[in-house]
C-alpha cells in the first residue's frame, strides 16, 4: 500500500518534471521574442552590444537574426515575423515601405559605414595603397557590387582611381562583406575592400597593411533601419529604435567603426 | 523567360565543370570502388567512412577547410605554389578539385554496389579460361557493371551541377571561371532580380528532373528485363 502510493507520487513527480521540460522552452521562446530584429551581417558586432545594453536597461529582450540584406529582405517579403529591419543599404527599407510591409515614417539612417583596403600578406616596405595603384597583386577581393553596398562603394573607389579596367581580371567577389573579409583573412586574396568595422579596433593591425579609404572616393554607405508593419503597435520595438538613436548607442557604434549620422554632421534625408 | 549572356555563360560553365568532374571521377573511382568491394583489409571501414563524409558534412565545412587548405598558408596551397600553379581558390581547377571530393560518394557507391553484386563466380569462370586479372576486369567486370557505371555517371554529373555551398565559399563569383548556375541564381536573388532567378531556377528544376527520370526509367527497364531470364 505504502509502496504503491510512493510509486504513484514518483510517477506524478516524473510527469511534472516532463511537463516542465516540455513547457520551459516555449515560455523561454515567448520571452525571447519581445523584439525580433533582422540585421545585415556587417552590423553584427555593434548590434550584439546594443542588444545587451538595451536588455539590461529595459524589460524587453531582443532576438537577432543575421544575414545579407537581400536575403533578409526576401524573407520579410515572404512573411518572416521580424519586428525591425536593419539593412546595409537604403533601397531595401524603402522598397519594403513602398510595398506596405514597413511602417511609413519610421525609416532612418542608423549608421554610416566606412571602407578599408586591407592586406593580410603585404610585403614589407610598401603600403597597401601603393600596391593597389601599381597593380602589384594577384587578387583583389570586394563584395559583389551588384547587391552589396560595401561592394558598390569599392567599385566607386576603383572607378575614381581609374583602376576599374586594369583590376577587372584580378577581382574576386564575396557574396557579402563577411565573405570578402574571409577571402583576405585566409590569404587567398592579397588585397581586399572590407568594412572598417570588421577590423576595429585598428591598434592591433599594422599601419602599412591598411588604407582608410577617404569617404570622398565613394558614395556614402548609409545603412537604414525601419519598423516593419507586422510590429506597428509594438512599444518594445519603438523603444529599441529610440535607443538606437541615443547618444549612448552612437558611442557604441563609433567604437565599432561606424559613424552615427546625427554626430557626423551629415543631414538625414 | 529571358536568359542574359552571363546566365548562358554560367550554364556552359556548370556543364563543363560537371563533365570534367564526372570523367575524372569515373577513372579515379573504378580502382577505389573495386578495392572497397573486394578487400579484406581492416582499413576498408575507414576508407568507406572518409569517402562517404561529403554526404553528411555541410558544404560549409568542406568549403571552409578547402579555402584554408588551398590558401597560401595551407598545405595544398604550399604544394601548388611550389609547383608554380599559384593558389587554387577562385580558379576553375580549384572548383574541379573541390567537386571531386564533394561528388565522390555519388560515384564510388554505385560502382562498389555493382562490383559487389557481380560476385566471385564470373571472375572464377574467366580465370579457368586463362584470362589474366586485367583481361578479366575489362572483358568481364566492366560490361557486367554497365548499369552501375550509368548510375555513377548520372549521379556524379547531376550532383556536381547542383553543387552550391562549396563553390560559393571558394569560387569568388568570377564570370566564366567560377560563377556556375547555382551561384548565378543566388546572385540574382541577392540583387532582388527574382524574374531572372526564376528563369534559371526553372531550367535547373526541369533539367534535374529529366536526368533522374532518364536514369530511373533506364534502371527499371534493365531490372524488368532481368526477371524473365532468372
Amino acid at each position: 500500500m505504502c509502496f504503491a502510493e510512493s510509486s504513484r507520487s514518483a510517477v506524478l513527480k516524473r510527469a511534472c518534471f516532463l511537463l516542465t521540460v516540455i513547457l520551459l522552452p516555449t515560455s523561454l521562446l515567448a520571452q525571447a521574442a519581445d523584439i525580433r530584429v533582422a540585421v545585415a551581417a556587417n552590423f553584427a558586432r555593434p548590434m550584439k552590444v546594443l542588444a545587451e545594453q538595451f536588455s539590461e536597461d529595459s524589460a524587453y529582450t531582443l532576438t537577432v537574426s543575421l544575414g545579407s540584406s537581400g536575403k533578409l529582405y526576401a524573407q520579410i517579403v515572404h512573411g518572416a515575423p521580424f519586428d525591425l529591419f536593419f539593412s546595409a543599404d537604403q533601397e531595401k527599407p524603402l522598397a519594403l515601405e513602398q510595398r506596405g510591409l514597413a511602417q511609413s515614417g519610421t525609416r532612418f539612417t542608423y549608421a554610416l559605414g566606412a571602407l578599408l583596403l586591407w592586406s593580410g600578406s603585404k610585403p614589407a616596405g610598401t603600403s597597401v595603397k601603393e600596391l593597389l595603384l601599381t597593380g602589384e597583386f594577384q587578387r583583389l577581393a570586394l563584395a559583389n557590387p551588384r547587391f552589396a553596398p560595401y561592394g558598390t562603394a569599392a567599385d566607386d573607389v576603383l572607378q575614381n582611381l581609374g583602376l576599374l579596367e586594369q583590376t577587372r581580371s584580378k577581382r574576386v567577389l564575396g557574396e557579402n562583406i563577411a565573405q570578402t573579409f574571409q577571402f583576405v583573412a585566409s590569404g587567398n586574396a592579397d588585397l581586399g575592400f572590407v568594412a572598417l568595422s570588421q577590423l576595429t579596433p585598428l591598434e592591433s593591425v599594422a599601419a602599412q597593411s591598411i588604407w582608410r579609404v577617404p569617404a570622398t572616393l565613394h558614395r556614402t554607405i548609409r545603412q537604414d533601419a525601419v519598423l516593419l508593419a507586422h510590429a506597428a503597435d509594438s512599444d518594445a520595438a519603438r523603444e529599441f529604435l529610440t535607443f538606437v538613436r541615443s547618444e549612448r548607442a552612437a558611442r557604441i557604434m563609433e567604437a565599432h567603426g561606424y559613424r552615427a549620422p546625427s554626430h557626423s554632421g551629415i543631414q538625414q534625408q | 523567360m529571358t536568359l542574359s549572356d552571363t546566365d548562358l555563360a554560367a550554364i556552359v560553365l556548370s556543364l563543363k565543370l560537371a563533365g570534367t568532374v564526372t570523367v575524372i571521377l569515373l577513372v579515379l573511382c573504378t580502382p577505389l570502388a573495386w578495392w572497397l568491394a573486394t578487400t579484406r583489409s581492416s582499413w576498408r571501414g575507414t576508407v568507406n567512412a572518409v569517402v562517404a563524409l561529403p554526404l553528411v558534412l555541410p558544404p560549409t565545412v568542406l568549403g571552409f577547410y578547402l579555402l584554408v587548405a588551398m590558401g597560401p598558408q595551407g598545405f595544398i596551397g604550399e604544394i601548388t605554389t611550389w609547383l608554380g600553379l599559384g593558389t587554387l581558390p577562385f580558379t576553375f581547377t580549384g572548383l574541379v578539385i573541390a567537386s571531386l571530393l564533394y561528388s565522390m560518394p555519388f560515384v564510388v557507391q554505385p560502382l562498389q554496389n555493382a562490383f559487389l553484386a557481380l560476385g566471385k563466380r564470373p571472375l572464377e569462370v574467366a580465370a579457368t579460361l586463362r584470362a589474366g586479372p586485367l583481361d578479366r576486369f575489362i572483358t568481364v567486370v566492366l560490361p557486367l557493371s554497365r548499369g552501375g557505371y550509368v548510375t555513377a555517371a548520372v549521379l556524379g554529373f547531376a550532383h556536381t551541377i547542383g553543387e552550391f555551398g562549396v563553390v560559393l565559399m571558394i569560387g569568388g563569383s568570377i564570370p566564366g571561371e567560377t560563377r556556375v548556375v547555382s551561384v548565378e541564381i543566388y546572385d540574382h536573388v541577392e540583387a532582388l532580380q527574382y524574374a531572372n532567378a526564376h528563369s534559371l531556377a526553372a531550367i535547373m528544376l526541369v533539367f534535374s528532373f529529366l536526368i533522374l527520370l532518364g536514369l530511373y526509367s533506364v534502371q527499371s527497364r534493365s531490372t524488368a528485363s532481368l526477371w524473365p531470364s532468372r
